[in-house]
């Protein structure tokens, strides 16, 4: 199945995604990272763990998309991986720019009303 | 009739109180609110423990869209009918704000423009920046099929039904070109009437010249995407 002899770099390759993944599901246990933003890093780390058992599968994916350099097809993963990760993070920033936003706005009003309503009251 | 004059402040300790008392004189009728964005310098300190206009502070600087914002929030949760828009750095004239609000009422408009460039008298704003302004204005008339002459002008005059709109969702990047543009999808009447600005006398302008035409290419792409969107809603 696996042409490849188990080397030192996958043995290491393959902790480090597990505990990746693992620090991941703590952190999501333990509330430190909201489910929904948690979601792509476990794929991501998911797929790093795949890949680095099955290390016959980067070559599939290669001969797959008409990649002859086998490493290029690992960087084009990342980096399609990084480009999701870095757009869901624009579209949460912008979202929580609104919220706080609208926050602000409805404090300044709130402010202003509750100490006209103390003038009044004293 | 039922009048909020909207003033937006930040850091404007130089200008803002010349401001206000020349608001009170020019409009006796209206309610003058303050909107202070986050200043750094003494204008809350100003401002505060007045009781002859209305302050609202924000907690850290929003940008002026988010002033406008707060401010048009303010107009639609209480009864007013018209208002009129005065920067705090002493630019906008408030002699000139009645003939905004006359227009307004007068003509049945929903937003009225004070524009710099229909008689070209008074400060008309550096080079560099007129020629973004004017790159701008031939878009939108494309778009619009109505000539605006002054877009980026924050001088201007609102019915209810325009500033309630704009309150739902507040276009706060580049509040002036686009709140036109989507009170105009929205079939509002819109006009331009000639105004004389002042040079700034305090504070710094939201755009440097620099930054003139990466504002504007923002621009266009937001009018852009939203014309691509579709028609009248």
């Amino acid at each position: 199945m696996n042409p490849y002899p188990l080397g030192l770099v996958q043995i290491l390759s393959i902790l480090f995604s597990l505990s990746l993944l693992v620090l991941i599901i703590v952190l999501i246990r333990r509330k430190k990272i909201r489910e929904e933003y948690a979601i792509l890093w476990i794929v991501i780390f998911l797929a790093f763990f795949l890949l680095s058992i099955f290390r016959g599968l980067i070559d599939n994916i290669s001969s797959l998309l008409g990649i002859r350099y086998q490493p290029a097809s690992l960087f084009l993963i990342l980096i399609g991986f990084l480009f999701l990760l870095v757009f869901h993070f624009s579209l949460v920033i912008s979202d929580m720019k609104k919220k706080i936003n609208a926050l602000a706005m409805t404090l300044a009003i709130l402010e202003e009303s509750l100490s006209k309503e103390k003038k009044n009251s004293s | 009739m039922k009048i909020l004059a909207l003033i937006l402040a930040y850091n404007e300790e130089r200008t803002i109180l010349d401001v206000i008392e020349e608001t009170k004189i020019d409009l006796p009728e209206a309610d003058i609110l303050v909107v202070n964005d986050g200043s750094t310098d003494k204008t809350k300190d100003l401002l505060t423990g007045r009781k002859d206009i209305i302050v609202l502070h924000h907690s850290f600087n929003m940008g002026i869209g988010g002033a406008i914002w707060t401010g048009f929030n303010f107009f639609s949760r209480n009864d007013y009918e018209y208002l009129v828009r005065i920067d705090g750095d002493g630019q906008h004239p408030p002699s000139q704000a009645g003939k905004l609000l006359e227009s307004l009422v007068e003509k049945e408009a929903d937003l009225v423009i004070g524009s710099r460039f229909i008689r070209r008298e008074g400060y008309l704003s550096s080079l560099g920046r007129r020629g973004g302004i004017k790159l701008l204005n031939i878009l939108t008339a494309f778009l619009l099929k109505q000539k605006i002459t002054d877009n980026t002008s924050g001088f201007r005059a609102y019915s209810r039904r325009a500033v309630c709109l704009l309150a739902e969702d507040y276009p706060f990047d580049y509040p002036e070109p686009i709140e036109v543009y989507i009170l105009s999808r929205q079939g509002f009447k819109i006009m331009e009437i000639s105004a004389k600005m002042r040079q700034r006398e305090g504070g710094i302008t939201s755009i440097s010249v620099l930054h003139t035409y990466y504002y504007l290419v923002k621009v266009l792409l937001t009018i852009l995407v939203n014309f691509l969107y579709g028609g009248k809603k």
